[in-house]
C-alpha cells in the first residue's frame, strides 16, 4: 500500500478519553443437561421491558458473530434475565464456557414482539429440546391468564429433559417423551399431541417451539384439525431491529422479517422448506469456524476474558 | 466556539492565475491494486498539494459554497487559513458548523453542494472543498491532543439522542457545545450508525469514524450502545423517567425494500443492507479471524441491482471479495444514476460492469435453494415521472437470462416502525416516516425532534447533518423557552 503523509494513524491521544465500559456481567451459571446451560445475567433495562416471548442478540467479543437467544425469565427487581443456551457452534460452545463472574460484551434487548397471551381457553404448550426453556415463560403467561396449559416436552434422552419441575408446576397436566426411551415414554411430542387429538380433547391453541423439523411436523398435524398453532423461530439474524432483512421468512408467501414481525408466527402460513434452506446457508463456515474453536477452546475464552479486563476497549458497550 | 479568524491575505496569485493553476489531484491506490482490498481508495493530499490547491480559491465576495453547504461550512475561510498554513486553525473553522469534517471530506456529494456552487466550476474544474477539508480534518487527527478540547459550561439541561448516525452525531456536538448533558443511544454495537454498518472500509475507514466520535467524547458527549430505543426504552421513559428535558430522534432509514420478484429467498440474494452490514460492521471479509460469514465470492458472478451510492459500495465490496464479474444492475441510464460522480469513476476503474436500462424480472435457483441466474429485461427511457428522471419502460421481447451466484438488492429503503409506533401521539407520513417542520425539525410531539432519513426517506450523510443541525439549534431554543414550543 501507498503511504503517505495523510495516511490516517490512530493518535496517542485518543487515549486520553475515558469511556467507562457497560459490560453484562454474568452473575449465575449452571448446567441443566449436558451442553445445556442456564445464565442469569445483569441487564436491568432489559429485565424492565421483558416480555414473554421476546429474545435477546449477544456478542461475546469484538471479532464475535451476534446471535438471537430467547430469554427464559426476567426480574426486574434485581435487573437480571435468564438465557438457557445450547451448544450448537462456535458462540454457543464459548458461551457456555463461561461462568458467573465472566461478562458479556453485548447484549441488546428485548426484541422482537411479545407472546401473544389471552384466555383461548385450552393450550397445549410444545418444547422440543432446548426450545423448552423458550416456551416455558409463555405457558406460565398462559397459565396466568385462565388458560388450561397442557405442556408436552420432548428430548433425546432422559439427561436433556429440562425444567420439568417448573413446567409441572404451571400446567395442568404434563407429559414428556424421550427418542429413546430412556425416560417417561418412547417416540417424539407429536405423539402426544396426537393422542389428545385422537381422545377428542379440545384444544384452543399450540404453541411449538424447538427444533425447526419438529415445528414443521406439528403445524402439518394441526393444519388438519384446524388448531391455531404458533412457533417461535429463530432464523439466521445480525442487528434485530429490521435494518438488515436477512432474517427473512416467507409467511403466506410474502417475506415478514423474523426480528421485528416475529418471532412467533402462524405455524400454517409459514414455508418451512424456505427457512431450512436459509438457515443452512452458512453451514460449512459454521463448521470451519466451531472446529477452530474445538481445537483450542482455551485461547478463545482467554481472549473473551481479556476483553473484559481491559480498561478501554476499542469499542462497543462504552460510555 | 473559537473567535472569527480575520482572512489572512497570504495569497499571491492573482485571480487570473488562479484559474490556470490545476485542480490537484487525489493521490489514489491504483485500481487493480486497491479492488483486491479494503484499504482506502483515496490517499488524501500532502501539505503541498493541499496549499497549492487551497490557493486555487476565488474568494468569493458572496461564497456560494458556504450557501449552498447543508451545514453551512465556511469554506472560503478556512480555505485561506490553508494558504496561510495554518492547518489546525483550518480544522476549528470547519468545526464551527462541522463536527465530522474527516467523514465529510470523503463521503459528502461535494458537487451538489460545495463545488457544485463552486464560481470556478463554471469556466474549469472548481476547487476541491472536499479534498481540503479531508487534509484538514486528518491533519487534526494526527496533531491536535484531544486534552485541549474544551467542555462548554454546563446548562443543566439535558438531551437525549435517538441514533448515532450523522444527524444523531451532528445533532450531539452542537448540543454538547451549548452545556447540554448529551447522551446518545445506539442499537448497534458500534458508534456511527450508517457510517459504521452501511459505507465500506475502502471509502470511509472505521478508525476515521472512531477518531471523530473520540474527539467527541472528549467534548463531553455519552454514548451508550446496545439500546434499540421503542423497545429496550421507550421516548416516553427517557423523557418521564429518565429526566430528558428534550429528545432528538436519527435513527435512519430503516427497513430494506426488497423487489418483490419471485426468487428473493434463494441462498446468494441479499439486501444491500444484510451484505454492507456483514462486511462493514461485522468484517465478514476477515472470516474466519471474525466470525460473521459471508457466501462465498471468489470467481462468481456478482450482480447488484440499483444505481445509488449504496450499490456502488455493494458491488465494490463484492469486487473485494473476489468476484469473477461484477456488475451492476441500473433500470435507467447511467445520467439518471443518484450515486456520487466520483464513485462511478472509482467503480468503473476498478473494472465494475454496468448493464444499465436492465431490469430483473425473477431470480432462478439451482434446483437447492442457491441462485444460479437472473431472468432480466431491457429498458427504453419514456417520459419523466415523478421524480423528474426519464421512466423506464419495458422493451417487449427483451427478455434474457445472466448466470449468477450472488445478487444484491440496493433499490432503497423504507421506515423502521419501532420509534413511531412505540411513541404516542408522534405523527407519521403516509409512508411512516416522522413527521417533522422543514425549518425546526420539530415533531407533534413536545420537546420531541428528528431528522435525517427517518424524516426524509433515504437520502445523504450531508443531508441528515444539515437536519442535526437544525435540530440542534431548535432544541438549544427549545430548552431555555420551552414554553414557545
Amino acid at each position: 500500500m501507498l503511504v503517505t503523509a495523510a495516511s490516517p494513524q490512530l493518535p496517542q491521544n485518543v487515549l486520553s478519553v475515558k469511556r467507562r465500559t457497560l459490560m453484562f456481567k454474568i452473575l449465575y451459571a449452571e448446567f441443566l443437561a449436558p451442553g445445556i446451560k442456564r445464565f442469569v445475567i445483569e441487564a436491568p433495562r432489559i429485565a424492565h421491558k421483558y416480555q414473554p416471548g421476546q429474545f435477546v442478540i449477544l456478542r461475546l467479543h469484538e471479532q464475535g458473530e451476534r446471535i438471537p437467544l430467547t430469554i427464559e425469565q426476567a426480574d426486574p427487581d434485581c435487573g437480571t434475565i435468564r438465557l438457557v443456551v445450547q451448544s450448537i457452534g462456535k458462540t454457543t460452545n464459548l458461551l457456555n464456557s463461561l461462568n458467573a463472574g465472566d461478562s458479556i460484551l453485548n447484549v441488546v434487548g428485548p426484541l422482537g414482539k411479545p407472546s401473544e397471551i389471552e384466555n383461548f381457553g385450552t393450550v397445549v404448550v410444545m418444547g422440543g429440546g432446548v426450545g423448552t426453556a423458550m416456551a416455558y415463560p409463555t405457558a406460565v403467561a398462559l397459565k396466568q391468564a385462565g388458560n388450561r396449559v397442557i405442556s408436552i416436552v420432548g428430548a433425546r434422552n432422559k439427561e436433556l429433559v429440562i425444567l420439568e419441575p417448573e413446567l409441572r408446576e404451571v400446567s395442568d397436566s404434563l407429559m414428556i417423551t424421550t427418542d429413546d426411551g430412556s425416560y417417561a415414554d418412547k417416540g417424539f411430542v407429536t405423539d402426544k399431541l396426537k393422542q389428545l387429538i385422537d381422545n377428542g380433547t379440545r384444544i384452543d391453541l399450540v404453541l411449538a417451539v424447538g427444533p425447526v423439523a419438529m415445528m414443521r411436523a406439528v403445524a402439518e398435524m394441526t393444519r388438519k384439525e384446524h388448531i391455531r398453532t404458533i412457533v417461535s423461530l429463530n432464523p439466521i439474524m445480525i442487528d434485530g431491529t429490521g435494518m438488515c432483512g436477512g432474517c427473512r421468512v416467507l409467511i403466506d408467501g410474502k417475506s415478514e422479517f423474523a426480528c421485528v414481525d416475529g418471532p412467533e408466527f402462524d405455524a400454517h402460513s409459514i414455508d418451512f422448506a424456505v427457512l431450512v434452506q436459509r438457515n443452512s446457508t452458512y453451514r460449512d463456515a459454521e463448521q470451519k469456524s466451531l472446529q477452530e474453536f474445538q481445537h483450542d477452546p482455551q485461547a478463545q475464552i482467554a481472549a473473551v476474558r481479556a476483553g473484559q479486563s481491559g480498561c478501554c476497549k476499542a469499542e462497543g458497550g462504552t460510555l | 466556539m473559537t473567535e472569527p479568524t480575520k482572512t489572512p491575505l497570504l495569497n499571491v496569485l492573482s485571480l487570473k492565475e488562479r484559474m490556470k493553476v490545476p485542480r490537484q489531484h487525489m493521490i489514489e491506490q491504483p485500481p487493480l491494486e486497491r479492488n483486491k482490498t479494503f484499504t482506502e481508495v483515496n490517499l488524501g493530499y500532502s501539505e503541498e498539494l493541499a496549499r497549492r490547491e487551497a490557493a486555487r480559491c476565488l474568494e468569493c465576495a458572496k461564497p456560494a459554497c458556504t450557501h449552498d453547504c447543508p451545514v453551512g461550512v465556511k469554506v472560503k475561510d478556512f480555505v485561506q487559513l490553508i494558504v496561510a498554513g495554518d492547518f489546525l486553525a483550518a480544522a476549528a473553522k470547519i468545526r464551527e458548523d462541522n463536527v465530522l469534517p474527516a467523514i465529510t471530506g470523503r463521503v459528502c456529494p461535494q458537487e451538489d453542494h460545495c463545488e457544485g456552487g463552486c464560481l470556478m466550476g463554471k469556466k474549469v474544474e472548481p476547487l476541491g472543498i472536499g479534498y481540503l477539508e479531508r487534509f484538514v480534518a486528518d491533519y487534526e487527527q494526527r496533531h491536535m491532543d484531544l486534552r485541549d478540547v474544551k467542555q462548554a459550561s454546563p446548562s443543566g439541561k439535558k438531551v437525549a439522542i435517538v441514533g448515532s448516525g450523522p444527524s444523531g452525531l451532528t445533532a450531539a456536538g452542537d448540543l454538547i457545545q451549548k452545556g447540554h448533558k448529551v447522551h446518545v443511544f445506539e442499537a448497534l454495537h458500534e458508534i456511527g450508525g450508517v457510517l459504521v454498518y452501511g459505507i465500506p472500509e475502502f471509502r470511509l475507514p472505521k478508525q476515521i469514524i472512531r477518531q471523530q466520535v473520540d474527539y467527541m467524547r472528549a467534548m463531553g458527549v455519552e454514548f451508550e450502545t446496545d439500546v434499540v430505543v421503542g423497545r429496550t426504552v421507550t421516548i416516553d421513559e427517557l423523557l418521564e423517567e429518565e429526566g430528558y428535558d428534550a429528545v432528538f430522534i436519527g435513527t435512519g432509514a430503516g427497513l430494506p425494500q426488497f423487489m418483490g420478484i419471485p426468487g428473493e429467498h434463494f441462498n446468494g440474494v441479499y439486501s444491500a443492507n444484510e451484505f454492507l452490514t456483514r462486511i462493514n460492521l461485522m468484517h465478514a471479509y476477515e472470516f474466519p479471524r471474525y466470525d460473521e460469514p459471508i457466501v462465498d465470492f471468489r470467481g462468481k458472478n456478482v450482480a447488484v441491482v440499483g444505481g445509488g451510492n449504496t450499490a456502488l459500495d455493494a458491488i465494490r465490496s463484492a469486487l473485494r471479495l473476489g468476484a469473477g464479474k461484477a456488475f451492476i444492475l441500473y433500470r435507467r441510464s447511467e445520467a439518471e444514476m443518484p450515486a456520487r460522480i466520483e464513485e462511478v469513476k472509482h467503480a468503473k476503474q476498478e473494472g465494475i460492469e454496468f448493464q444499465v436500462l436492465t431490469a430483473p424480472l425473477e431470480f432462478l435457483d439451482d434446483g437447492k435453494g442457491w441462485l444460479k441466474s437472473a431472468r432480466c429485461q431491457k429498458m427504453e427511457l419514456g417520459e419523466p415521472d415523478a421524480s423528474g428522471r426519464r421512466r423506464p419502460v419495458p422493451i417487449a421481447g427483451s427478455e434474457y437470462e445472466i448466470p449468477l451466484a450472488v445478487a444484491v438488492i440496493a433499490i432503497g429503503t423504507t421506515a423502521n416502525p419501532i420509534v413511531q409506533s412505540t411513541t404516542p401521539g408522534l405523527a407519521t407520513t403516509k409512508k411512516g416516516y416522522i413527521q417533522a417542520d422543514d425549518a425546526t425539525q420539530k415533531t407533534s410531539r413536545k420537546g420531541v425532534f428528528a431528522g435525517g432519513d427517518i424524516v426524509t426517506g433515504g437520502a445523504t450523510v450531508i443531508l441528515a447533518m444539515g437536519a442535526g443541525r437544525r435540530a440542534a439549534k431548535s432544541i438549544d431554543e427549545y430548552l431555555s423557552n420551552p414554553e414557545l414550543w
